[in-house]
């Protein structure tokens, strides 16, 4: 982000202020980083009930045209020919270098029409580099400003939404969504969809609508006890679910297969930016490890991780999550280190042990 | 928000309840742990450190940062609060009761202020 910029706010600002949403600068957004209930309720909510997040600081860029298609397949390295309407499909963007640009979502609404999701520290540098590469038909527009995106998670999401929207208007598959559905008023795309390693929605509509599809999901929620979320608990639940996020887990300099993002990369076709500097690369350098704090202390981004007493990479994001504890995740060098192997975090100096884990640390019961 | 009247506070937000002149319990205060969030991690000094005044002796950790903790007073650690070292959540519940270490031999303070001074200090 530039420096200069203005931070800007989202629809929902007057809200997040008016429930005492804790304000601090993201992304180039003013959001809140908690509410009252604090980090660890929100956090909570979310594990076995339901919260509600604003999460309109996303940006949403439109392809539409015959030549859509081809310009998602280039530009993304996950395979979209076979994604069907009202399916959602994550991928990487990858740079010629093969590191990554941003990790996004693609909407399909018919075989010429895709809506991409993308990060919102990374909307300009995205936009830029789809229009740097568009070839054939297709009309590519950077439509963020025109949406809000609420996000519905827990296990009580579904609920709260069936007493706004007849059941069959409700998505039941994961990463599936409905284009047009009508909630507590306010035209909607429903996608069952999240970044909390739980079920839940995502909730897109028109930016003047915010207010009126935030006050109805917050009543519609209130018999339920649900629960405003902010930024802090968005982290945690990521964390947990051990979803990388940009500018931590991955950067232009790290590709997705160190990063572990390798099931998403598909070298099976023909061509994509990025697939020769893969195939070049060879052997993996270095991996996403999981780790487990076992001496006293919290490991935070950039601290150093030793193995066998050799400095192997870093932390890339860690804190204390509220349902799995003090938890990492680093960026380790070969020879990787075993799961079960003791590792050393680097803590103010001190070196403390912690344990190498699978990933992710929490995952639901369903 | 409390600001209790029975004690000194520092403008890095920790308090000081002198038992004498030369004895002091220290903690963090209600403003402080509200400022935080919830704090999931402590780091204490040992009984016999020395402590100094306006120098950092411990830390606190959130879910989201670390914070230093500066001493208001010079001395030594006479006493260190280990049940919070597994439930630093006290602090958040009970900023007042959740003493952190308890200080003996003061031979100085660093810049402390009434109650009054402080809520107008922190609510600035």
């Amino acid at each position: 982000m530039d420096e200069t910029e203005t931070l800007l706010k989202t629809p929902l600002y007057n809200k997040h202020v008016a429930h005492g949403g804790k304000i601090v600068p993201f992304a180039g957004y003013l959001l809140p980083v908690q509410y009252e209930a604090g980090v660890i309720r929100e956090h909570a909510a979310v594990r076995e009930n339901v919260g509600l997040f604003d999460v309109s600081h996303m940006g949403e860029v439109s392809f539409s045209g015959p030549d859509a298609l081809a310009n998602i397949q280039r530009l993304l390295c996950n395979d979209f020919s076979t994604l069907q309407d009202g399916r959602v499909r994550y991928s990487p963007m990858l740079n010629p270098q093969g590191g990554v640009i941003d990790d996004v979502l693609v909407y399909r609404f018919s075989p010429t029409e895709y809506l991409m999701v993308v990060n919102a520290a990374n909307r300009h540098k995205d936009v830029k580099h789809i229009l740097a590469e568009k070839t054939g038909d297709v009309v590519i527009r950077d439509a963020s400003d025109d949406f809000c995106q609420l996000a519905l998670q827990g296990p009580n999401a579904e609920a709260v939404l069936r007493t706004l929207v007849p059941e069959e208007q409700i998505p039941q598959k994961y990463y599936s969504f409905l284009p047009d559905v009508t909630v507590g008023g306010i035209h909607c795309l429903l996608s069952r969809t999240g970044y909390t390693g739980e079920d839940g929605f995502e909730l897109y509509a028109a930016a003047a609508d915010a207010e009126a599809l935030f006050d109805a999901l917050f009543a519609a929620g209130e018999p339920f006890g649900l629960q405003l979320c902010g930024l802090g608990c968005r982290d945690t639940l990521r964390m947990e679910a051990a979803m990388p996020l940009y500018g931590h887990e991955m950067d232009d300099t790290v590709s997705p297969l160190e990063t572990g993002l390798g099931h998403y990369v598909k070298f099976e076709k023909p061509d994509f930016i990025g697939r020769e500097a893969l195939l070049l690369a060879g052997e993996l350098r270095r991996a996403r490890v999981g780790l487990r704090m076992v001496g006293r202390g919290i490991a935070r981004e950039h601290f150093p991780v030793y193995v066998g007493g050799r400095l192997a990479g870093h932390v890339t994001s860690g804190t204390h999550c509220p349902t799995v504890g003090p938890v990492a995740m680093a960026l380790v060098d070969a020879p990787f280190p075993a799961v079960g192997e003791l590792v050393s975090v680097e803590i103010r100096s001190a070196r403390v042990d912690a344990e190498v884990v699978p990933l992710p640390f929490y995952t639901r019961k369903r | 928000m409390e600001f209790k009247t029975d004690r000194l506070y520092a403008e890095s937000h920790e308090w000081a309840l002198f038992e004498n002149d030369t004895t002091a319990t220290v903690g963090l205060s209600d403003f402080a742990q509200s400022e935080l969030g919830d704090l999931v991690f402590v780091n204490l000094p040992q009984v016999g450190d020395t402590v100094t005044a306006g120098e950092r002796f411990a830390d606190v950790e959130s879910v989201k940062a670390v914070s230093d903790i500066y001493s208001p007073v010079t001395g030594t650690v006479a006493a260190v609060n280990e049940a919070l070292l597994d439930a630093p959540e006290t602090i958040n519940r009970d900023a007042f009761g959740a003493w952190l270490v308890k200080v003996e031999n003061i031979t100085a303070r660093g810049k402390l202020m009434d109650a009054a001074a402080y809520k107008a200090f922190a609510e600035k």
